[in-house]
């Protein structure tokens, strides 16, 4: 098994009441709520938290970035990538992901990951994501290419760091005269690449087409179980065989020493009203373009308040559904194993608090995971044969067949 | 190309970016006087997508091919033109392209140049009904063209239009910053028509097309919004006839 932790880096600092009362607290939620203040201690708080997944024995940091938004303090995952680059020596830097299509220049990111890369010695793991709806929006690019966008800017991305410079890129959304940058990842034949996503069908058959792991984002069971069936049909018709070193899940879990105390800070993973995204604005988190041509329905009558978001679900259900857990470790872990058992991923990602959950809880909720959660969860691992793509030495994908390694190795 | 109706000079219709209702009065009333053209633009109201188009001079120099395909449409100065909103930005560029070839150009609420003060509303962060709505002066005519709850498949519909317009005019939004110094060239007479209350396009950007066109007066109407053309019909294609009829 690969352990992730990750945070949202939540902004907890905004008023709350501001948000509610301007009826979403994203892209147009102005940033005067925003605290520099408040903000400088946050990410020094959260720098400190990876530090100590680190030392209580977690795989791996899993990062990502979002924009105009409390919930996530994050504008740019490659700035905190780069930080723990040289502030940690051995978890992984799992970058889930970098949002390509907001990208203007992707050799520039090439160059960026390539130096994590490098500074890191080997530690990256490149994921890439097409970025929230909002984003577009926060970003100025047109979220009507965003798909075509992220998979050329991939296409480039990989071809930067596979074949020899200088080259020249003539795409439909990118033209770069001269590719040939002097910064290569360390890995060969190149960093791994996973892809999280929540709900586009697209992108689970896209990653599985690539042999890249995909990372279901606090699914529901039932739906994580559809996604691997997808994933693994996908798969098979690729000439693979899918499998646990192909399925990540990202688990909202939080534990404390007491149940009540678990329970009352899980309830903050609802901070942002159960959204990822924020307390969302129907119409800016799904512009036109941006989602699946199969959901139009489902957005468009989202978007003028007929329908209940298509993302969302109350806390008890989540709770129903595993999509959140909480409570001591004694308590967690059982939950845990049934995850494992019944949709058997080998990369599992802990987001372990949210919102206003205090310092010291979080730092606990860190030391607890790290010793009683995860060594149980290696053992569950060991016997339900959930291997992670390193310790089953997998492919980095269909067109590269070996496993990545530091060159040099 | 087909005739939407009426049997006397051509006359060309360009709709806005969310498209046409059905049978739209002022088409109707424009019949009255015109042979009128009103086509679906590529990738608008269930004509086919082209995935290729990028720009609005793009969509301008298709219109311009579909005219000289019609034996109705193809001799210069014969095709009176008239582009609402979004489709008079599309006609502005079709002008600049061909500074002779119409016999009149009317920009109602014409898009396509940018606001000096203003700004032309982002419908990105405006719900399909809110930005719609925006553009009426009176709702009462919403409610009447569009039901006042617009079935789901209008929905469906509007989104698809606007996904249209984000693929060709996403950035800069809805307006061209060459275009100001092409319209200098237009010989063709232009009246620009503005609604009183359009708060979709700010009024100065119809002073600024009679300004930059050469030959070119506003016209300002009453009690409409930014969709003269669905609150005033009648009143409208009067005004269009008669301009047309000057001599």
């Amino acid at each position: 098994m690969h352990l992730m932790y990750f945070t949202e880096q939540p902004m907890s600092a905004y008023p709350a009441q501001a948000g509610l009362d301007f009826g979403a607290t994203a892209l147009m939620f102005s940033n005067k709520y925003f605290d520099p203040v408040a903000g400088s201690r946050l990410y020094n708080e959260y720098l400190e938290h990876y530090r100590l997944a680190e030392e209580v024995g977690f795989d791996g940091i899993m990062l990502n970035e979002h924009h105009n938004a409390p919930f996530c303090m994050q504008a740019k995952c490659n700035v905190f990538a780069s930080i723990l680059a040289a502030t940690t020596t051995r978890v992984k830097l799992v970058l889930l992901g970098n949002p390509l299509p907001l990208a203007d220049n992707p050799v520039r990111l090439a160059e960026e990951l390539a130096m994590i890369d490098m500074i890191s010695r080997g530690r990256l793991v490149s994921g890439f994501v097409r970025g929230g709806g909002q984003e577009q929006l926060a970003t100025g690019v047109n979220p009507a290419y965003n798909r075509e966008r992220f998979e050329e800017a991939h296409e480039l991305i990989v071809k930067t760091w596979t074949e020899q410079g200088p080259f020249r890129w003539e795409g439909t959304h990118y033209q770069h005269r001269v590719v040939n940058p002097w910064a290569l990842p360390l890995q060969k034949p190149h960093p791994r690449v996973w892809i999280p996503g929540v709900l586009s069908k697209e992108t689970i058959v896209w990653a599985a087409k690539k042999r890249y792991p995909y990372i279901a984002l606090s699914t529901a069971i039932d739906a994580t179980k559809k996604i691997w069936e997808l994933y693994d049909r996908v798969a098979a018709e690729t000439g693979y065989q899918g499998g646990p070193e192909y399925r990540g899940y990202l688990q909202r879990c939080h534990v404390a020493e007491t149940e009540e105390k678990a329970m009352e800070n899980a309830r903050q993973f609802m901070w942002m009203q159960g959204e990822f995204t924020g307390l969302a604005h129907p119409v800016w988190s799904s512009p036109s373009g941006y989602f699946s041509p199969a959901m139009r329905t489902a957005f468009v009558e989202f978007a003028v308040g007929r329908r209940s978001n298509p993302r969302g679900a109350a806390f008890e259900d989540q709770i129903r559904d595993q999509q959140i857990i909480a409570g001591t470790p004694k308590t967690v872990i059982p939950k845990l194993r049934r995850l494992l058992e019944e949709t058997r991923p080998s990369i599992l990602g802990f987001w372990a608090s949210d919102g206003f959950v205090s310092n010291a809880d979080t730092q606990t909720c860190i030391r607890l995971l790290g010793q009683e959660v995860l060594p149980a969860l290696r053992d569950m691992g060991k016997e339900l044969g959930l291997w992670s793509p390193f310790e089953a030495n997998a492919p980095v994908s269909l067109a590269q067949p070996e496993p990545a390694r530091p060159a040099g190795t | 190309m087909n005739r939407y109706g009426g049997d006397g000079p051509p006359a060309l219709v360009l709709h806005h970016d969310i498209g046409a209702p059905e049978r739209p009065a002022f088409y109707d009333a424009l019949a009255r006087h015109f042979t009128v053209f009103a086509p679906a633009h590529p990738g608008y109201d269930g004509s086919p997508r082209p995935h290729w188009m990028r720009s609005v001079r793009d969509m301008a120099v298709v219109y311009q091919g579909l005219l000289a395909q019609q034996p109705a449409t193809r001799e210069p100065g014969t095709v009176t033109l008239i582009g609402l909103g979004f489709g008079g930005w599309i006609a502005a560029e079709m002008a600049t392209m061909a500074p002779r070839a119409f016999r009149r150009l009317v920009l109602v609420g014409a898009m396509g140049l940018k606001p000096e003060r203003g700004e032309i509303v982002d419908q990105a962060l405006l719900s399909y009904i809110d930005y719609v709505r925006r553009g009426f002066a009176d709702q009462t005519v919403f409610d009447r063209v569009f039901g006042p709850e617009p079935p789901t498949s209008r929905l469906e519909q509007w989104d698809l239009n606007r996904e249209m317009t984000f693929r060709i005019a996403w950035k800069p939004y809805m307006y061209s910053p060459t275009l100001p110094h092409l319209l200098g060239a237009v010989a063709t007479p232009t009246l620009i028509v503005w609604g009183a209350g359009d708060h979709i396009v700010p009024r100065e950007c119809g002073e600024r097309y009679a300004k930059s066109l050469a030959n070119a007066r506003l016209q300002i109407v009453d009690d409409a919004g930014h969709f003269v053309d669905m609150e005033k019909p009648d009143e409208l294609a009067s005004v269009v006839w008669h301009f047309v009829s000057e001599v």
